[in-house]
């Protein structure tokens, strides 16, 4: 017989370890491919989505206007078309400004000038959440952050929205 | 007839202490109302359970009708409620039980809780008794979007939002329970159906087991 001093791998060690192995691999080929399945939409990454006429860039006031427009939604297999609401004007600065009406505390709706405790405001009914007339949160309400901006591009004088809205870096 | 039937298997398989091991053991008399009233304290995990039982029996039928798309899965749950035969009770069960379940759970964590029986020995029957905890609440949070109603839609649109809270990983959370980063939609309906119906009670049936085991091999705590 061999001698035991030096760490040899017995015969049903070797199985075990064999065994656990296949076994192992076995398992993790099974599920494998069910994980990629499940976190597949993390998988996907962000969608591009098409830009919307929605006016011309000199009908744009400095008084907020409410445009909706409709963009194609795509759910996995569903496809829709949903609509979306924008507040466009300039501020004083002439940039121009595509806001979401989402209320950035909770989600509800924001109106212009709608209260008129608060006149030239964005007023949200839900819990009293107010944005300045450059959609930015005033302090005290419970809204986190400014009204988040639409996606937008200028072509030939005319203003095209996407259907996302993004948080606002500058405010 | 019966009898004769179950010898014939008894005696090819020795079925009897399988079910003596489950059924045939001594109920202390602290834990028994019958002797002392006050000691339907106990009762609250039994009935847990067989509220649970309940949700999963109907559940199933539930199923035969209800389809999990946008299109379909409202109009499917209002067919079931007032066309099928007893579509409103066996649909009422499965709602009312669905709270039922939290209350009794919740009654059965206080017990346990003010009795001090999650001490030791028993701390790991608490841990596992929490998952359970956590298991209802999320077959809760799943089951309450299926009907696909405004109340189911707004409600889970604020459970994702609550998730996204997370701090770092919280967008990608809600993208995995939502199946868009966006949208609530066709895949919410069809991710949350899968969770509601096959993960979460798979997971729930394991942990019962486990906690069943436990008692047992433990028994209940002693009286106060």
């Amino acid at each position: 017989m061999s001698d035991k001093k030096h760490n040899e791998v017995t015969r049903r060690q070797f199985l075990n370890y064999t065994l656990m192995g296949v076994g192992g691999f076995m398992g993790a080929a099974v599920l494998a491919p069910m994980v990629g399945f499940a976190i597949d939409p993390l998988l996907k990454g962000e969608k591009e989505s098409d830009f919307v006429y929605i006016m011309d860039v000199d009908e744009i006031t400095n008084e907020p206007q409410r445009k909706t427009f409709v963009i194609d939604q795509v759910d996995g297999w569903y496809e829709s078309q949903v609509e979306r609401t924008a507040w466009i004007y300039k501020n004083n600065n002439g940039d121009i400004l595509a806001l979401s009406p989402v209320c950035t505390h909770l989600g509800c709706t924001v109106d212009w000038n709608s209260n008129a405790d608060f006149p030239n405001e964005f007023f949200c009914p839900c819990h009293f959440g107010r944005f300045d007339s450059n959609g930015v949160n005033i302090a005290g309400t419970p809204p986190t952050e400014p009204l988040h901006q639409y996606e937008y591009q200028i072509t030939d004088g005319k203003l095209y929205l996407s259907g996302k809205s993004n948080p606002r870096e500058e405010a | 007839m019966i009898s004769k039937i179950y010898d014939w298997i008894d005696e090819r398989l020795d079925i009897t202490p399988m079910w003596r091991d489950i059924a045939d053991h001594e109920v202390p008399e602290h834990v028994n109302p019958a002797h002392h009233f006050s000691a339907f304290v106990y009762c609250f995990g039994g009935l847990t359970f067989f509220v649970v039982v309940i949700q999963v029996l109907s559940g199933m039928f539930l199923t035969m009708y209800y389809v999990p798309d946008i299109e379909n899965a409202f109009q499917s749950v209002k067919y079931l409620q007032s066309q099928v035969a007893h579509g409103q009770l066996v649909r009422g069960m499965h709602h009312w039980g669905a709270s039922v379940v939290i209350v009794m759970i919740f009654l059965h964590t206080l017990r346990v809780f003010f009795q001090g029986a999650y001490k030791k020995p028993r701390e790991l029957n608490w841990v596992v008794g929490v998952l359970l905890f956590f298991c209802i609440l999320g077959l809760g949070f799943t089951g309450y979007l299926l009907p696909w109603d405004n109340k189911a839609f707004f409600a889970t649109q604020v459970g994702l939002e609550i998730a996204e809270s997370i701090p770092f990983i919280g967008t990608e959370i809600k993208t995995l329970l939502a199946g868009d980063p966006e949208i609530v939609g066709a895949q919410t309906l069809t991710r949350f159906f899968a969770i509601h119906v096959f993960f979460l009670p798979a997971a729930l049936f394991v942990l019962m087991a486990i906690h069943f085991i436990m008692i047992r091999r433990q028994g209940i705590s002693g009286p106060l």
